[in-house]
């Protein structure tokens, strides 16, 4: 243990047992100043140019006097005013539960028909034209045709993006399911893997990668669908409200809303990063391993 | 659970003459997945005739397939269609134009900069993830319903699908193809052309690819709900008015219009990448 660690005069004290006399302790000081700085440099990394441009903004709009660009300080304040009152209740949280209902919905359709459709390659001739024209139509459009079919109601936001999200997610799915490496399809066959635990094990497995790339497409995909289906025909939730601070030029409160959907949806995208090196945990072992690493 | 097994089976018979199934796998395939695609928009069309002439639901929200058609037609005989269409890929092309040049610009000078691609890694990953539509109510505000708000969207949705997949492209560059460049004394800007830029490109033409799509959407989405011209702005007004027809008639075209950007692209890709191992792998499968 201690014998890789070439510190030269500190090498005879195991580096577990640090404190113990006045030589050992240089060593980890050493170090210790060092993690610090590199601590030091990625926190500089991190915030050194957000913080020239917040600069650069507060400095231009405290000194344009634009109506439209308010100082960052009433934006936080009017942030702080908005989104830590009642508002959180009935604007912030129905948006979200919409997002996340329609989403999940998504996933659970766009997954289940991925299988079926990769796994025959007859269906998947036969649908695919009317797959390719229905995925090319943009999610948005479907805004209009749904207050057709349902009403103004919360069932018609997830439609909206039940509807929009699902292309990515089956097409990457059935894209995934074909992949499948034939031999591992075949050493499954042959050691009698079939039903359920063939489909857990080797297909669902193997199609992960893709599956999860398609997901992520449909996450920002949901967020603006949410957002649009809300700004069209809605009495609550936050595109409504941020069209509404708009139309009656309350700037302040419109940016407010604007910095919210913001950080959902840079939370989102990162739990969803969070989430996929969890699933994906040995796909990216075995990528390095091939790369050699 | 019962449909697994069968498809899993379906496929058996034909297994032991593994050459035989190569073959003559293929071939019906050549010739019956056209074949097959057609049956498939038939049904559909036959599908949606059926459906509210039946009445399973009322022709009022889904007119049969036929009066969607003909209103379709109807539609693309009239000059206001063909200049809304006009005012759609505008707005597609010149916001993709944009954000490409600009991504494809930044990205390579960030990309051959690492510390200084260090410092803007935060506020990417912080501006990335904002949903474009955000900025709808800025862009009302600071443009109304010109062009210059659906360009807003546009560039800032696609600006980071591009711009990404070209930092990627451009870390991806074998350090011995570098290396061998450098010891052939090729300067800087050659380096550039005959190393990073064959290495970064199909990187980048994912990204083309993706943004191509975005664009289309946002495009559209710019013109439903701010109201600037174009097909979008129609579908809200055959809304509000109530010409049920009339807002499928202009999805149908919208889907149309997204499935002819993305067999461009494809075809693009194709040309631009013919020297490249994945275009090549599937001329020869």
């Amino acid at each position: 243990m201690s014998r890789p660690t070439q510190t030269g005069p500190a090498a005879p004290a195991p580096a577990g047992s640090a404190p113990a006399g006045p030589r050992a302790a240089a060593a980890p000081r050493r170090t210790r100043g060092g993690t610090a700085r590199r601590a030091g440099s990625r926190v500089l990394h991190v915030l050194l140019l957000p913080t020239v441009l917040i600069g650069v903004y507060a400095y231009a709009s405290a000194t344009s006097s634009s109506y439209y660009t308010p100082t960052p300080d009433l934006i936080a304040a009017a942030f702080a005013e908005l989104w830590f009152s009642e508002r959180l209740f009935s604007d912030v949280l129905p948006s979200i539960a919409r997002l996340l209902t329609g989403f999940t919905l998504a996933a659970l359709i766009g997954v289940s028909l991925g299988v079926l459709l990769g796994m025959s390659s007859r269906v998947r001739a036969t649908l695919e034209p009317v797959l390719e024209f229905l995925r090319a139509i943009p999610p948005p459009v479907l805004v209009p045709l749904m207050i057709l079919l349902a009403g103004i109601d919360d069932s018609m936001k997830v439609m909206v993006i039940v509807s929009g999200c699902v292309w990515p997610i089956l097409l990457n799915t059935v894209e995934g399911v074909r992949a499948v490496d034939p031999v591992l399809a075949d050493t499954a066959r042959c050691y009698g893997i079939g039903g359920t635990t063939r489909l857990r094990v080797l297909v669902l497995r193997s199609a992960s990668p893709q599956i999860m790339a398609g997901l992520r497409l449909a996450l920002s995909l949901a967020i603006i669908l949410m957002v649009i289906s809300e700004m069209f025909a809605s009495s609550s939730g936050l595109g409504f409200a941020i069209v509404q601070f708009q139309r009656s030029f309350a700037i302040p409160e419109m940016w407010a809303g604007m910095v919210l959907l913001g950080l959902i949806g840079f939370a989102l995208s990162a739990l969803f990063e969070l989430a996929e090196s969890r699933v994906l945990y040995w796909y990216r072992g075995l990528r390095a391993a091939h790369r050699g690493e | 659970m019962t449909i697994t097994p069968t498809t899993r089976r379906a496929p058996d018979p034909p297994d032991p003459p593994a050459t035989g199934r190569r073959s003559r796998g293929p071939v019906l395939a050549d010739l019956g997945r056209p074949l097959l695609g057609a049956l498939g928009i038939l049904a559909l069309l036959g599908l949606w005739e059926a459906v509210p002439r039946l009445g399973v639901v009322s022709a009022r929200y889904l007119p049969p397939a036929s009066e969607v058609l003909a209103a379709l037609g109807q539609r693309a005989t009239t000059s206001g269609f063909w200049a809304a269409v006009g005012d759609t890929l505008a707005g597609w092309a010149l916001g993709l134009a944009i954000a490409f040049v600009a991504a494809v610009v930044l990205g390579f000078t960030l990309g051959a900069l690492p510390r200084v691609r260090a410092y803007t890694t935060s506020t990417v990953d912080f501006l990335r993830p904002i949903p474009s539509v955000a900025l709808i109510p800025l862009a009302v505000l600071l443009y109304g319903t010109d062009i210059r708000s659906t360009l807003l969207l546009v560039v800032y949705a696609c600006f980071w699908l591009i711009y990404i997949q070209v930092l990627y492209g451009v870390a991806d560059v074998d350090p011995v193809a570098e290396q061998t460049a450098r010891s052939y004394g090729l300067g800087r800007l050659a380096r550039v052309r005959y190393v990073v830029w064959p290495t970064t490109l199909p990187y980048l033409m994912t990204g083309l690819r993706l943004a191509a799509a975005v664009a289309l959407i946002l495009s559209i989405t710019a013109q439903l709900v701010i109201g600037s011209p174009g097909i979008g702005r129609e579908i809200a007004v055959a809304q509000s008015s109530g010409a049920v027809e009339s807002v499928y008639a202009l999805i149908v075209a919208t889907g149309a219009l997204g499935v002819v950007i993305n067999i461009g692209v494809r075809v693009l890709e194709r040309r631009v990448l013919r020297w490249h191992t994945s275009v090549r792998g599937e001329a020869t499968a």
